[in-house]
């Protein structure tokens, strides 16, 4: 994979492949599929990836009891499995997140990602957790997910339905992949209210207000951790949240410790955060985690103007300076 | 604890996490000039402002702390070269979350003293104090943390931890 980024040029209809090593074996690429349809031509690169031994599983999304789920499929013939709807709101590319040892052992994987999840692969590849070459990935154009995803049908997006997230995506065909599959897909629909709005509306309120609201908020966190563990790019080895000597994080679910654990989950994130929200998602309390982190990739792009892209060669802004960073806050 | 009493009988208590070559130093040049400050401040020598992290502050105000310092050499003086450009960066971003969660900012200053700067230190310590003391003691967040568990019991401060009243 030597250049990321040809692909906007090269590849802007729905069948076309990619960069890299896979170009060469485009004109037999999808032998068996003539479906013009985005899921046809997904099952058609799944099949191809399989049956070519360019990835020993394919990582994607399958129909569940409960809306769609993440699927593991690893023989050509069973790539028909695999779905790509508005209720594809997994962010897969946490898969590839090195803590996880049981997908590891599952061999070379090709994982199906949206615009956002390629954001979080490009964290991963930035911060070497992972080489491009170890991987395969097949791209979805994406124009919006569902909030509530758990439906037996895939559902249109409205301003009610969709995700606030997805609003003003700016990459709803992923770059960096090496196949790319499905029409181009309209902006997301605007929420009634976006997450930037509720952030302003938050901050507008007086500090005592705020921590009124989070401090009840952070109350309901039971410290399950299931914002971490969904995480594509929390990656470190051993958590500080469970370190015991020292103990920087009360581990007890208390306002006290779970001030400090979502303070430092946040901030851990800082400038590294692609905002897929996931960890709103896997939260059993409802905590709304988004605004958190909307906060801070509001900070970061104003001060350090910096937006996470799906360019892994783009330093991260935490752990990068420059020498003329704004400094009005330091006396 | 402290803050039970009136506003004007409130004196703060501010840690501060000062980095060895530069403000540590300078905050003994203070010292050593006799410079009359504000005497509400615990001082943690850490290697660089790179060495902070945030969780520091928070542990800071977890255990009773009503008001924090951050300080370290300034731009181009860092004795690591570059930790305290990445200790800028982390810091704007911890202010601003901080601030978004309602902690005031007021009860956390940054600043740059370098070894020479004993008086910009005194300055730095008593405007500190003065803000915080104005602002009152940290009661929001000792509530919280006294807020008794599942099991009832509370948690210890270091008031209770030592079995006395600071400072």
């Amino acid at each position: 994979m030597t250049e990321p980024h040809d692909l906007t040029t090269e590849a802007p209809e729905a069948t076309t492949g990619a960069p890299g090593a896979a170009r060469e074996a485009a004109p037999d690429r999808y032998p068996e599929t003539g479906a013009p349809d985005e899921t046809g031509d997904l099952h058609g690169v799944a099949r191809h990836v399989l049956a070519k031994g360019e990835a020993d599983v394919v990582i994607g999304w399958e129909e569940g009891r409960r809306g769609v789920r993440p699927a593991f499929v690893t023989t050509p013939d069973d790539v028909e499995r695999l779905v790509f709807d508005t209720r594809c709101v997994h962010n897969l590319a946490t898969y590839l997140n090195p803590r996880r040892r049981q997908v590891a052992a599952l061999g070379r994987p090709a994982v199906v990602i949206k615009g956002c999840d390629a954001k979080a692969v490009a964290g991963l590849l930035r911060e070497a957790q992972l080489s491009r070459d170890q991987v395969v990935l097949i791209g979805v154009r994406c124009g919006g997910v569902l909030e509530v995803a758990e439906l037996d049908e895939p559902a249109d997006l409205t301003p009610e339905t969709v995700s606030p997230r997805c609003y003003r995506c700016d990459n709803r065909e992923p770059h960096l992949v090496d196949y790319l599959v499905g029409d181009p897909q309209a902006e997301p629909p605007r929420p009634p209210k976006t997450v930037d709005e509720r952030v302003a509306e938050l901050e507008d309120a007086p500090v005592a207000e705020r921590w009124h609201f989070w401090v009840e908020e952070f109350s309901r966190c039971v410290r399950c951790y299931a914002c971490r563990e969904v995480c594509p790019l929390c990656i470190c080895e051993r958590c500080v949240a469970d370190k015991s000597v020292p103990q920087w994080i009360d581990a007890a679910s208390h306002p006290r410790g779970n001030l400090s654990w979502n303070l430092t989950r946040a901030l851990h994130l800082a400038g590294r955060c692609v905002e897929c929200g996931e960890c709103e998602r896997a939260c059993p309390s409802g905590l709304p985690l988004m605004l958190l982190n909307r906060k801070l990739a509001q900070a970061v792009r104003q001060r350090f103007d910096y937006v996470a892209g799906d360019d892994p060669e783009v330093p991260a802004p935490v752990g990068d300076y420059r020498l003329d960073d704004a400094e009005e806050f330091i006396r | 604890m402290s803050g039970d009493g009136h506003a004007d009988e409130f004196e703060p208590r501010i840690t501060a996490f000062v980095c060895n070559w530069c403000t540590y130093t300078g905050a003994d040049l203070a010292g050593t000039s006799r410079l009359h400050m504000a005497s509400n401040v615990r001082i943690i020598r850490v290697p660089c402002t790179g060495r902070i992290d945030p969780l520091f502050i928070v542990k800071a105000f977890e255990r009773g702390a009503d008001g924090v310092i951050v300080s370290g050499c300034h731009p181009a003086d860092c004795h690591y070269t570059a930790g305290n450009y990445h200790a800028r960066r982390r810091f704007a971003l911890f202010r601003e979350l901080a601030a978004f969660v309602g902690i005031d900012p007021g009860r956390m200053t940054f600043s740059w003293v370098s070894a020479s700067e004993g008086a910009k230190w005194r300055d730095v310590v008593n405007d500190t104090v003065a803000r915080v003391r104005a602002l009152g003691p940290f009661d929001e967040y000792r509530r919280l943390v006294d807020l008794p568990d599942a099991s009832g019991e509370s948690y210890a401060t270091i008031e209770g931890l030592l079995g006395r009243t600071a400072p």
